[in-house]
C-alpha cells in the first residue's frame, strides 16, 4: 500500500517535473495588428515612428528606449565626452547578429556610412556625425560638426546592420524610394542583433517574428513567436480582437472603448502619448489668405492670438471628444520628452469674455473670418477637435471656415512645398529624438536655411532663435535647462502656438496580456507577456 | 469574326489609353506623396530633390507620356511605398482578388438563376416572397455594412469564421491559393458572400423579370400548345431567350466584382489588388494607382469582348446579321 502510494507520488512528481519543463519550452504565440505595415524592412528606409519601432524588435542602435522611453545602453555599454565634439563609445562584446556574425565597430561605421547613401531616410541623423574613428573592435570615437549634448538619443534609431551580410547581399546602399534598386535585399530581409528575428515577411499581409536564442540581453517578456498582421479597417481590427483572433490591436477608436469594456475577455488600454496636438496661426503673411480682413493680418497681433487661446475650451474638448483620456497642456512637448519642465506647463484659462475684450481692443469688435486646415485621418479625433474649435471661436465672434481632409492632401496643402498655404491649422508633433530641441528647431525657430520646416505659421523671434542655438549645443544641463525655460517662456508669452493636449494612446488588449505601452506608440515585443 | 475581334482590340486600346489619361489628370488632386516618403526630420532640400527625381515637377503631358511609353513595354514603375516594381506587386496580389471574385461570381450565378426562374414561375409562393424581400436587402444595403454585419455575427458572436485575411495559403509557383487548406477556405466564406450578395440579388431580379416577359410571348404559348413538357418549355425555350440581357449584365458585373472587390477587401483585410489600390490612394502611391486603373480597364474591355462573342452563340439573329 505504502509502496504503491510512494510509486504514485513519484510518478506524479515526475510528471509534474516533466510538465514544468514542457511549459518552459512551450510556444508562446502573440498575435497583434496595427492599422498599417512597416514601409520597409530596411532600417534606413523611412524614419517614421511605426517603421523604426517595428524594426527595433529586430535591429538595435547603440542605445535603446526602455518601456518608459528612457535611454538605456544597448550595443554601446557606455560613452563619455572626450572634448566638445568628440565622444568615445565602448561597444558591447559577445553580441551576434541573427546570422551568427559577431558585432564589431566595423558594423557601426558601415551603418553610419550606409545611412548617408542616396536613398537613405536616416540622413538627418547620420549627418549629425562628421566622422567615426575605430579605436579597436569594441571602441569608437564619434565626432560631431558642433557640440551635440543629445548624441546618445540621436543614435537610438540608427539601427546597426551587419557589414558582412550587407556586402554579401549587395545591399550596401539604402533602399531608394525612387527605385533603381528594386532588388535591394534589405528591403525584404533583415539581419539585426535584436531580440527577435524575422522568419516570414509578406508586406501588408503578415510578418512573423521568432525569439532570437542567442540574444545578448535579458528579455523581460515570454513571447517566442510574434505574428503581425496589418488590419486597416478600424471596425475589423476591433472585431478581430473581440473574436479572439488577435491578442492586441492598435489604434482603437476612442469611441469604441465602451464596446471593449463590455465585451468579455478584452479591454481598452490607454495612456498618454508623447505627441502634442496644437493649433498654429499664420504670423508671416501681410494679409491672411481667404479672410474678410484686407490689407493686414489680424494674427500678427498678439492680442488676437491671445483671444483665440482664451476662447478655446481645452477641457471641454478633452471631456467631450477625447473621453477625458488626453492630457491638456500648455507646452509644445509632452512630459516624456527630454527637457520638459512642469513649471512651464501653464495654460490659458478658458475665458470667452476676456477673448472678446481682447478682440475689441485689437480692433475686431465685430470679429472676422478666416480659414482653417485640419487633417481627418492623422491624429486621434483630429477633425472633431477642429470642429469644436470652430464652434468655440464662433462664440467670440470669429467665423472659421474649416477644411478637413485626408493627411496627404492636408500636408500637401499646408507644408513648405505648397508655400505654407494656410492661415490656421492643427498639427501634432513627437520629437524624433525624444528631446525638446527637435520640437523647437522644427516648429518654433524662424523659417530659413534648414530650420523651422514645420513652423507652418511662420512664428519668428530672434531671441528664441539664439536660445535654440544654445539648446542645440550646450553640454551643461543647468545652462541648457535655463535656455529651454527662457525660449518656452517667450514662445508662451507671444502665443506662438496654442497647444491643446497630449493625445491618448489607444490600444485594445486581451485580458491577462502583459504589455508595456510606450509613450511613442511603439510596441516592443520584449515587453510582452502572454498567458 | 476575326475582323470583329481585331476591331474590338483597337477599341480596347483606345479605352485603356483614355482611362490612363483621365487617371493621370486626377492624380494631381490626390495629395502630396512626399510627406509619406520622408521622415519628419528630412530637410527641405532633400524633399525638393525627391520631388524632382520622382518627376512630379514635370508637366502633365510629360508625366503621362512617360507612363504610356513605359506601360507599352510592360513597365509600370516602382511603388513609392513598397520600393518594388508595380507589376511584381500586382502579380502577388492578383491571385487573391481573382479567387475571391471567382467564388463570388460562381456563387452569385449558381444561386441567382434558379432563384430568378423560381420566383417568375411561382410568384405567389411563400418562398418567392421571402426571396424577393430578402433580395431587397441585398440591393439596398451597402457592401461595407454587409461585411461588418457578417463579421459581427459569424466572427465575433458565433466565432465560426475568421474576420480578416486569407487564412493559410499554398504557393503554387507564384500563384497563391486559399483553395487547398481548410483555413483558406474558411477565410473565403464571408468575403465571398459579401461580394456576391449584390450581384446575386441583381441577377435574380433580372432573370425573374425577363422570364415573366418571355413567358407571355407567343412562342411559349405555341410550345405549350404543341404539348411540350413544362420543364422543357421553361428551362430550354424560355430561359434561353432571357439570356442575352442576363449575359450582358453578368459580364459587366463580373468586371465590377473584380473592380469593386475594393470595398470587400478593405473590410476583410483581404490582401488583393483592391486593398493594394486603397492603400496606394491613402499614401498617394501614383505608380500603383495608375497601373491598377489601367489593369481594371483592361479587364472590363476583355470581359466585354467575351460578352459580345457570347451573344453570337446564344442569339442566332445577331449571328446572321453579323
Amino acid at each position: 500500500m505504502t509502496r504503491a502510494m510512494f510509486t504514485l507520488a513519484a510518478a506524479a512528481a515526475i510528471s509534474l517535473g516533466l510538465g514544468t519543463s514542457a511549459t518552459k519550452a512551450e510556444e508562446r504565440v502573440f498575435k497583434w495588428a496595427f492599422q498599417g505595415d512597416a514601409q520597409s524592412l530596411d532600417p534606413q528606409g523611412l524614419f517614421e515612428t511605426f517603421t523604426v519601432g517595428f524594426l527595433s524588435n529586430v535591429y538595435e542602435g547603440l542605445v535603446l528606449y526602455d518601456k518608459d522611453l528612457q535611454i538605456v545602453p544597448a550595443l554601446a555599454t557606455d560613452w563619455e565626452a572626450i572634448d566638445e565634439t568628440t565622444w568615445r563609445f565602448n561597444l558591447r562584446r559577445g553580441v551576434t547578429f541573427h546570422n551568427g556574425n559577431p558585432f564589431t565597430a566595423d558594423d557601426v561605421i558601415f551603418t553610419w556610412q550606409r545611412a548617408l547613401t542616396k536613398g537613405s531616410q536616416m540622413k538627418p541623423t547620420a549627418s549629425k556625425i562628421s566622422s567615426i574613428e575605430k579605436i579597436n573592435d569594441y571602441q569608437i570615437e564619434i565626432s560631431t560638426p558642433g557640440p551635440l549634448p543629445t548624441i546618445a538619443r540621436e543614435l537610438a534609431f540608427l539601427l546597426v546592420m551587419d557589414k558582412e551580410w550587407s556586402e554579401a547581399n549587395n545591399t550596401t546602399e539604402a533602399t531608394d524610394v525612387k527605385g533603381g534598386d528594386e532588388g535591394n535585399y534589405a528591403n525584404l530581409h533583415a539581419n539585426g542583433t535584436g531580440p527577435f528575428r524575422v522568419v516570414e515577411r509578406q508586406a501588408d499581409v503578415r510578418t512573423v517574428f521568432e525569439r532570437f536564442d542567442d540574444y545578448w540581453g535579458e528579455i523581460a517578456g515570454n513571447v517566442t513567436t510574434g505574428i503581425f498582421t496589418p488590419v486597416g479597417e478600424n471596425a475589423t481590427r476591433v472585431a478581430a480582437l473581440i473574436s479572439g483572433e488577435l491578442d492586441l490591436v492598435y489604434p482603437v477608436p476612442v469611441q469604441d472603448w465602451p464596446r471593449l469594456e463590455t465585451s468579455s475577455g478584452v479591454k481598452p488600454l490607454s495612456g498618454a502619448e508623447a505627441r502634442t496636438i496644437f493649433l498654429g496661426m499664420d504670423q508671416s503673411r501681410e494679409e491672411l489668405l481667404g479672410s474678410n480682413v484686407k490689407g493686414k493680418n489680424p494674427l500678427k497681433d498678439r492680442r488676437v492670438r491671445l483671444a483665440f487661446a482664451h476662447g478655446i475650451n481645452i477641457d471641454a474638448i478633452n471631456k467631450k471628444i477625447m473621453r477625458s483620456a488626453a492630457q491638456p497642456t500648455g507646452l509644445m512637448i509632452a512630459p516624456q520628452i527630454n527637457g520638459y519642465d512642469a513649471s512651464l506647463d501653464r495654460r490659458w484659462a478658458y475665458d470667452p469674455e476676456k477673448a472678446r475684450a481682447l478682440l475689441a481692443e485689437a480692433g475686431y469688435a465685430d470679429g472676422f473670418s478666416l480659414k482653417m486646415d485640419c487633417p481627418n485621418d492623422r491624429y486621434v479625433n483630429d477633425e472633431k477637435i477642429c470642429q469644436a474649435v470652430v464652434g468655440m471661436l464662433a462664440k467670440i465672434g470669429v467665423e472659421v471656415d474649416l477644411l478637413a481632409q485626408t493627411k496627404s492632401k492636408f500636408f500637401g496643402k499646408i507644408l513648405w512645398s505648397n508655400d505654407y498655404d494656410t492661415s490656421f491649422y492643427l498639427l501634432g508633433w513627437t520629437p524624433t529624438s525624444i528631446d525638446v530641441h527637435n520640437a523647437i528647431s522644427n516648429l518654433i525657430v524662424c523659417r530659413g536655411e534648414g530650420a523651422g520646416l514645420f513652423n507652418v505659421g511662420g512664428y519668428c523671434n530672434a531671441e528664441v532663435d539664439r536660445l535654440a542655438g544654445v539648446i542645440a549645443e550646450e553640454i551643461d544641463p543647468t545652462k541648457r535647462g535655463a535656455a529651454i525655460k527662457e525660449a518656452m517662456r517667450i514662445h508662451y508669452d507671444e502665443v506662438g502656438h496654442i497647444p491643446l493636449h497630449n493625445q491618448p494612446l489607444s490600444w485594445g488588449v486581451r485580458d491577462g496580456l502583459g504589455v508595456a505601452q510606450r509613450a511613442d506608440n511603439v510596441l516592443d515585443l520584449r515587453n510582452v507577456t502572454v498567458r | 469574326m476575326f475582323q470583329t475581334i481585331a476591331l474590338r482590340g483597337l477599341q480596347s486600346l483606345a479605352v485603356m489609353v483614355t482611362v490612363a489619361l483621365i487617371a493621370f489628370s486626377l492624380f494631381r488632386y490626390v495629395g502630396d506623396p512626399i510627406n509619406n516618403l520622408v521622415g519628419q526630420d528630412t530637410t527641405a532640400e532633400e524633399r525638393a530633390a525627391l520631388v524632382e527625381e520622382l518627376g512630379l515637377n514635370d508637366p502633365f503631358v510629360v508625366q503621362f507620356g512617360r507612363f504610356v511609353l513605359n506601360a507599352a513595354q510592360g513597365e509600370f514603375g516602382v511603388s513609392y511605398r513598397h520600393r518594388r516594381p508595380v507589376e511584381d506587386l500586382i502579380a502577388e496580389r492578383l491571385p487573391a482578388t481573382l479567387e475571391l471574385s471567382l467564388v463570388a461570381a460562381v456563387l452569385a450565378l449558381l444561386l441567382s438563376i434558379p432563384a430568378g426562374v423560381f420566383t417568375a414561375l411561382r410568384p405567389k409562393s411563400l418562398i418567392s416572397r421571402i426571396l424577393m424581400s430578402t433580395s431587397l436587402i441585398g440591393v439596398s444595403l451597402p457592401t461595407f455594412l454587409i461585411g461588418i454585419l457578417l463579421i459581427l455575427v459569424f466572427s465575433v458572436n458565433l466565432q465560426w469564421l475568421p474576420s480578416f485575411g486569407r487564412g493559410e495559403v499554398v504557393d503554387l509557383g507564384g500563384w497563391t491559393t486559399g483553395f487547398l487548406t481548410a483555413g483558406g477556405l474558411k477565410a473565403l466564406v464571408l468575403p465571398a458572400i459579401t461580394l456576391a450578395l449584390f450581384q446575386l440579388t441583381l441577377i435574380m431580379r433580372l432573370v425573374r423579370s425577363e422570364m415573366i416577359e418571355v413567358l407571355q410571348t407567343d412562342f411559349i404559348k405555341f410550345a405549350r400548345a404543341r404539348g411540350l413538357p413544362d420543364s422543357k418549355v421553361y428551362f430550354i425555350h424560355a430561359l434561353k431567350n432571357t439570356l442575352v440581357p442576363v449575359i450582358t449584365i453578368t459580364g459587366l458585373q463580373l468586371g465590377s466584382i473584380i473592380a469593386f472587390a475594393i470595398i470587400t477587401e478593405t473590410v476583410f483585410q483581404w490582401p488583393g489588388m483592391g486593398l493594394l489600390f486603397i492603400q496606394a490612394v491613402v499614401e498617394v502611391d501614383i505608380p500603383v494607382m495608375a497601373a491598377y486603373l489601367v489593369l481594371i480597364a483592361f479587364f472590363f474591355v476583355i470581359i466585354n469582348l467575351i460578352v459580345d462573342l457570347l451573344y453570337l452563340v446564344v442569339d442566332p439573329r445577331i449571328r446572321y446579321r453579323g
